[in-house]
């Protein structure tokens, strides 16, 4: 079978997995904004409870991350995951989940090298991309202020 | 208010991601990487704090704000610290939640099995 440059680029489409954008962004966004929303109803709980505006945003990450991981745990968060993309990866949800998933599973290989190891697969190098970005602002803020 | 700000803040944040993830295949660890150190550039050249303002945890639940979040605690460490700052700053902003989240994971790795792949 001889196929021209078009003809291929059109079997190529046709084989490709669909991601069908007109579903996955709609889901992004409810299940995205549903967890800021409850994101803020625990923000005004903390906040009612006495704690300050920074310390309640704390409180609220660690609320997240112990659902994320708790539904990471029960085996829930790839089912909405799969639904939602993008609405639970890019809150702190999703953070949670890529620690506790690599954790959970890499158990079979012992706690030390297999959990601990590999819950930093991808929590790895966000921290370390986070790290060094603070620091670089960090730096500069200060030349900033020593020259200024 | 701020509950409807949250959830359109969020969800536009989220969508706009799915977009990204859609047209360029980028893996999780990459989008994750990148959205926190956009985060901390966006708090660093003062875009992010009135968003933050604007739209409350639409804002900071969003891994944008972990960046937010270290740039803050940066700010903060270096005005008061100086050089020394700029390297605890961070971290220390932001420990809660990754002490959390490794915490978290540990444990459910001690009481949970992980499933069969089928």
């Amino acid at each position: 079978m001889k196929l021209d440059r078009k003809e291929y680029r059109a079997l190529c489409k046709e084989q490709e997995p669909s991601s069908p954008s007109r579903r996955t962004v709609p889901a992004a966004f409810a299940v995205g904004g549903a967890l800021c929303l409850l994101g803020q109803v625990l923000r005004t709980l903390f906040e009612n409870m006495g704690l300050d505006e920074k310390a309640a945003g704390t409180a609220v990450s660690i609320s997240l991350i112990f659902l994320g991981v708790a539904l990471t745990a029960l085996r829930l968060f790839e089912k909405i995951a799969k639904f939602a993309g993008a609405g639970t990866l890019v809150p702190i949800t999703g953070f949670a989940n890529a620690i506790a998933s690599p954790a959970l599973e890499f158990k079979t290989e012992g706690f030390v090298l297999g959990t601990c190891v590999k819950m930093f697969t991808i929590a790895g190098p966000v921290l370390t991309w986070g790290i060094s970005a603070s620091v670089v602002y960090g730096l500069a803020l200060w030349l900033a202020e020593v020259m200024g | 208010m701020m509950y409807v700000k949250a959830f359109l803040v969020g969800g536009v944040i989220c969508a706009l991601s799915q977009v990204l993830i859609d047209r360029t295949r980028l893996t999780p660890a990459r989008i994750l990487s990148a959205y926190v150190v956009l985060g901390v550039i966006l708090s660093g050249v003062g875009i992010w704090g009135p968003v933050v303002e604007f739209a409350g945890t639409g804002a900071t639940v969003p891994l944008l704000g972990f960046g937010h979040t270290m740039a803050e605690g940066v700010k903060t460490a270096v005005r008061e610290q100086g050089v020394l700052g700029a390297f605890t700053g961070g971290l220390t902003a932001s420990a809660g939640g990754i002490a959390a989240a490794v915490f978290f994971s540990l444990l459910a790795a001690f009481l949970f099995q992980p499933g069969d792949r089928s």
